[in-house]
Formats: C-alpha cells, structure tokens, sequence
C-alpha cells in the first residue's frame, strides 16, 4: 500500500473507488446507484469547470469569509515552553467551523443538477447549520437528521437550523446520535432521490462523498501554505500539524496540500475521540485498534463486535462521536503517513481551559482534543518545531455541556 | 436436478399463480418463536426470505428494523440463524430458504466462511442489500460455485444499461423493488406502473424468475398477480409487533395474514 505523490489523496482510488484496495467503495442499494453514479459525473466535469470553480471561490471568498486567521498562540506557547503553536482559525469562517465548505459546494452542486431539495445529516450540528445557511442562500429547501441525543446538546446549533428555515427531524433510533442520523439520512434519500440531493457532512460514506468533502475542505490547507510561506519565508524544517478526527474532514482538508511533504518534515497527527476516561466507549477507530467493515456505504476502520454489528459510541463532543472514520485516513494510517491518537473528554476540556485561559481563542469540543494533544506533546519539543493546530469549530454551540462540566458561562 | 428456488416457481406457475415469498427476521421476537413462525406459515408459502438482523441498516423502514431490533435486543447471534434455518430444513426439506442482510456481517463472518456455512444449513439463495453490481461479482461468483443463488437487485432508477447487464450476470431470481421506497412504505406507484416495469425487465430474459417486493400488502397483492413472484415483508413484520403489543401468539396471527395473502394470488 502507497501513497502516490501529485495526486491529490481523493484521487487515488481504483475503478471501485477503494483506496488502498480496501479503504472506501460504494456498498450502497441499487436505489442509490443512479443518482450516485450522475452526482460522480456532474463533479467530476464541474470540479474541472472554470466557471464553477470560480463560483466556488467567489462564495468561499465572499459568503464564507476566505482566508481565516492563522496565528500564534503566544501566551500557550510561552507558559507550556518547548515547541510554539500556532492556530488556523477556521471557526472564523461563516458560520463558526469549517463544516461551510462542504456545504455549500454541495448546494452548489444541488443547484447545478437541478435539484430543488437537499437532506443533510449531523451531529454536533454544524453540518446541519452550514448546510441550512447554504441551502437558504442558493433558494433549496434543507431538511437535517439529527440523533435526539444530538438535539438536546447542542441546541444552540439547532436554533440556527430553525432559523434558516431547515426542517430538523429528530432520530430516536439506535443510540440516537450521528450514526443514527446517517442512517436515517440515508434511507431518507433512498425515498426520495429522484427528486432530492443528499450532503454527506464529513469525508465518509460512498466514494464521491469522500471526493466532493474533501475537496471543499481543501481549502484550508491552501490558505494554509501560503500563509505559513509569508509567515516564516518557507516551509520550515519541522511542523506538526494536528487536528482533531471524528469522520476526518477538517483533518483531511488541513492537511491535502502537505500529504506530499516528507513526514520528517510535516508530520500529520489525528486526534480521535477516547471518550470518557474510565469508560470502555470510545468514538476512536483508528487508535484503538477497531476491526476492518462497511458502514454507510464505505469501508473502514470500524468500532464494531464480531459479528459486524455497530458499536455504540460515546464523547462529550458530538462532532466526533461517530463509530467509523474516512476511509481515506483509513489509507493514511495504514501507508504511515499519519499517526492516530485520542484524547480523552477529561483531556479535552483541559485542554480547552488551558486555551481558553491564555488565549482570545474558543475552540469547540471536537479542536479541543486536538488542542490536548498539542499541549501534551509541545514541552517535549525544542523551539524550532512549529505544531499548528486547526481550531476548526467555535464553543458557541457547547456552551452548555461547558457550563456542566466546568461551571463556566461563555 | 433442479434448483430448489427454480422449482418452486415452476410449482406455482403451474397452478397459475405467483409465488409467495416472505420476509422474516431471524430471531424476532425470540429464537423459538421466529422459528415456529416460519414453519406454521411455510404451508402457504413458496420461498422463505428470512433477515440476519444488522443494528445500522441503511434500507430497512420502520418495521422491519423494529423487528432487527428486538432480535439483536433478545441476543441473536449469526451462528443462530444458521441453526434456525437447519432446523427448519430438517422438518421442511423442499422449502427454498433465502437469507437476506447487509454486507458488513458476511464481511465479518469471512466471505467463504459464510458461504460455507450457508451450504451447511441448507441456504439456497443470499440477498445482500449494500453490495450491488458490478462490486458484488466476485462474491455472487463465489456463492454459485457453491450452488447458491445470489439475487440481484433491480430499482426503478436501475438505467437500461445496468438492466441488461445485471439481468445478464443473474442466478435464478431477480428482485425487482417496486419504488423508491425504503422497505414497508406505502405504495407510491401504481400496480400498473410497476408491472409495466416489470415486463420490461422480463422482456430482457424471459427465463429468469422475477419477483416484486416493496409495499406488498393484503390491499395490493391481487393487483400484482401477474408476477412471477410477490415478496410481503414489512406487513408480516407489522403483525408480529401487532401481535406482541395486544399479548396475543404472533405464530397465529401471522399464519392467519400469510394464508390470507395466499388466498388473495390463488
């Protein structure tokens, strides 16, 4: 297993669209092949298209807010000594995460096919968010699912849905979080797909759900690179870049452009979702060792018991409680290209009271296991390495579990 | 000699009829129970469908995940689906058994491991609803290696193309779903506009068996005799759960729905 060098990483899959061989695939219903089959045409010519792209980076640059910061964490650097660490802001971005991206690519392509409604699923509810503000922006109407669980955590996301006028339908099956959302989502659209556009929230599901996230996503690491070349003149000896992984889009667009890069140069560090300290859920596939399996319509790294049933996750960010990963981290990790760790909850909202104590920076749950990662790492280091974190949410939306936990209104 | 599932057509084409196949989910609401349901309704029954439940089914509706459910609630395991069909085999020889699921358990269980095991037991047919063709070649070539019947899918939004080539690479029995539905939704399309479909598709090979599923009830059926075959799923999945709210013995309520459904084609 290899990784190709200048091809982007969503391009390197066989004819079936696995990557690795393994990773990915379409395992959908023959209901789904059709419209699977026309959205991989359309964005197949439309992502070469120069009037698209220009569309693209109009709305990325005029709707979404393009570039987000990219800073230093001065204060967090100076009192954990060691490595500096730096920030991309993508929370700066409409809507307070990079979530924006996706969706509103994907309600461009909605527009382009001709289709008038757009189904979404969620779980910390920023897909939901985004894809409402997109969807109330180019005229479609937006239907969310949302695991009950999910509604009542993150309610500040779910007024913002109502308010843009999306329709959010509430998921009790299961253990009514994100993978639950998924499925719902999913049969939604095998009813209704001739007439209805699915927006997958993350890098996973069927194939060119991977391709189209990915490639929204993207656009963080192109801001980044040029922003880390007028900031240090080059790309400096050593750089960490970490970022949290729940279904692995922020990840993967923080990190396309530096997959080519040497690792003794850019390492690529994933933080997955370890889940409450003493319990035995966690929503980390990737460190903890899960078994090769299809949900959703991919294969992957999956959370599940031996007879392929589906394991109930559990982490305090909603954002990452999710019991399957992108297969194309799947593919990172196996080539070695990226290493895979977790963080606990504990570690998590430590690490956002460190930041949040040093900095004028409000990174949500799902950064704040990257965050945790980085402080625990960063003293060990010399002063030379750069580990820069992608702060790819804001707290708005958690500022009741925050309150619970650490009695703090924000 | 010929295959159990072709044989079964044959029977019910002869007295000019379509055959009856069920749908059941292994294990609902209890092993025993499941088992004894099967058996009291195959008298009216041509080819038994039954569910290896999966907890992340992506094409299920309502009732039949509430039957998924309260099977894997109630500790099914893929071990005791194969025992069931084995012992239903062994008082119900000739009846054809189709297992029906999702492709992450068959992963699990290892391709030819599963495959094997279904020999074993006497499966005559498999219906995986998240491998569709052409990625589902290698393993619907491994299943009639093994003389199983894999049954490819059909949907209304399945394009010529795809039709052709499918119906080409197909066993002895196609599934052909009546809409784009998730299964036990109303049905949307009118009978006619189905079977409208439905000649289409069996215009391309006579020969091969089609059957209808999805939104097949009492109310419908008669309307879609014409079939070679007709698959009532989520209706019986219904009456288990019906039976079990009122306390009342799903074994009879369900023989009584399935012998009725029987009397609509007859």
């Amino acid at each position: 297993m290899k990784l190709k060098k200048n091809v982007p990483l969503i391009d390197q899959h066989d004819k079936y669209g696995f990557w690795g061989g393994k990773f990915g695939g379409s395992y959908i219903p023959e209901t789904l092949k059709k419209p699977v089959d026309d959205l991989t045409k359309e964005f197949s010519k439309l992502r070469k298209n120069k009037s698209f792209i220009k569309k693209r980076d109009f709305y990325f640059n005029n709707y979404i807010g393009a570039p987000t910061r990219f800073i230093k964490l001065e204060n967090l650097s100076k009192h954990l000594g060691g490595a500096q660490i730096w920030a991309k802001v993508v929370s700066d971005a409409n809507g307070g995460a990079h979530k924006i991206y996706n969706a509103t690519v994907h309600a461009l392509l909605c527009k382009s096919m001709g289709k008038k409604y757009i189904v979404g699923d969620t779980g910390a509810g920023y897909a939901g968010k985004m894809l409402s503000m997109a969807a109330k922006k180019f005229g479609l109407k937006c239907k969310i699912f949302m695991g009950a669980k999910d509604i009542k955590r993150q309610k500040p996301n779910c007024d913002a849905m109502k308010k843009n006028g999306a329709e959010i339908v509430p998921v009790t099956t299961g253990s009514q979080t994100l993978v639950d959302a998924v499925s719902e989502c999913m049969r939604y659209w095998v009813s209704n797909c001739d007439t209805t556009h699915m927006c997958v929230g993350s890098t996973v599901g069927p194939n060119i759900f991977v391709k189209i996230c990915g490639w929204s996503t993207a656009q963080i690491s192109r801001e980044l690179k040029k922003q880390i070349k007028i900031q240090f003149k080059k790309i400096p000896k050593k750089i960490k870049l970490i970022n949290c992984v729940g279904g692995g889009s922020s990840a993967y667009g923080f990190w396309s452009e530096f997959i080519d890069f040497p690792k003794s140069q850019i390492e690529l560090i994933g933080v997955e979702a370890g889940g409450p300290k003493n319990s035995k859920l966690h929503a980390a596939p990737l460190s903890r060792g899960a078994k090769l399996g299809v949900l959703h319509g991919a294969a992957s790294y999956v959370c599940q018991n031996n007879e392929g049933q589906i394991n109930e996750t559990e982490s305090i960010s909603a954002g990452l409680d999710y019991p399957g990963v992108s297969p194309i981290h799947c593919f990172l990790k196996d080539t070695k290209r990226a290493r895979y760790t977790y963080a606990t909850d504990e570690d998590a909202l430590n690490a956002y009271k460190l930041v949040t104590k040093f900095e004028k920076l409000n990174p949500s749950l799902e950064p704040s296991h990257a965050f945790a990662e980085a402080i625990k790492i960063c003293p060990r280091l010399n002063k030379d390495t750069v580990i820069i974190v992608n702060s790819c949410g804001d707290a708005k939306k958690d500022r009741d579990i925050l309150k619970r936990r650490l009695g703090k209104r924000i | 000699m010929i295959n159990p599932i072709n044989l079964a057509f044959k029977n019910a084409k002869e007295k000019k009829r379509p055959a009856l196949l069920t749908y059941t989910v292994a294990g609902d609401n209890t092993k025993k129970k499941s088992l004894e349901i099967l058996k009291s309704i195959s008298k009216d029954v041509d080819i038994c469908e039954i569910g290896f439940p999966h907890n992340t089914p992506i094409a299920d509706g309502g009732q039949i995940q509430t039957s998924a459910y309260r099977a894997l609630k109630n500790g099914l395991k893929i071990s005791d689906v194969f025992q069931m069909v084995r012992d239903f085999k062994k008082s119900k020889n000739s009846k054809p058994v189709i297992l029906m699921g999702y492709y992450n358990m068959i992963y699990q269980y290892g391709e030819n491991n599963f495959i094997k095991k279904c020999k074993s037991s006497g499966v005559n047919g498999l219906i995986v609803v998240d491998l569709p063709w052409p990625e589902n070649k290698g393993f619907a070539k491994k299943c009639k290696s093994k003389a199983i019947s894999f049954v490819q899918l059909l949907s209304p939004t399945t394009s010529k193309e795809r039709l052709k080539n499918i119906i080409k690479d197909s066993h002895d029995m196609i599934y052909y779903i009546s809409m784009l539905s998730t299964t036990g939704g109303k049905l949307k399309v009118s009978p006619k506009q189905i079977l409208n479909n439905y000649n289409k598709i069996k215009k391309i090979d006579p020969k091969k068996n089609c059957v209808i599923g999805f939104g097949i009830t009492e109310k419908t059926i008669a309307k879609l005799r014409s079939a070679d075959g007709l698959v009532v799923g989520s209706a019986i999945c219904k009456e288990i759960t019906r039976s079990l709210n009122n306390r009342q013995n799903p074994v009879i309520n369900v023989s009584k729905v399935v012998a009725k459904l029987r009397n609509k084609i007859s």
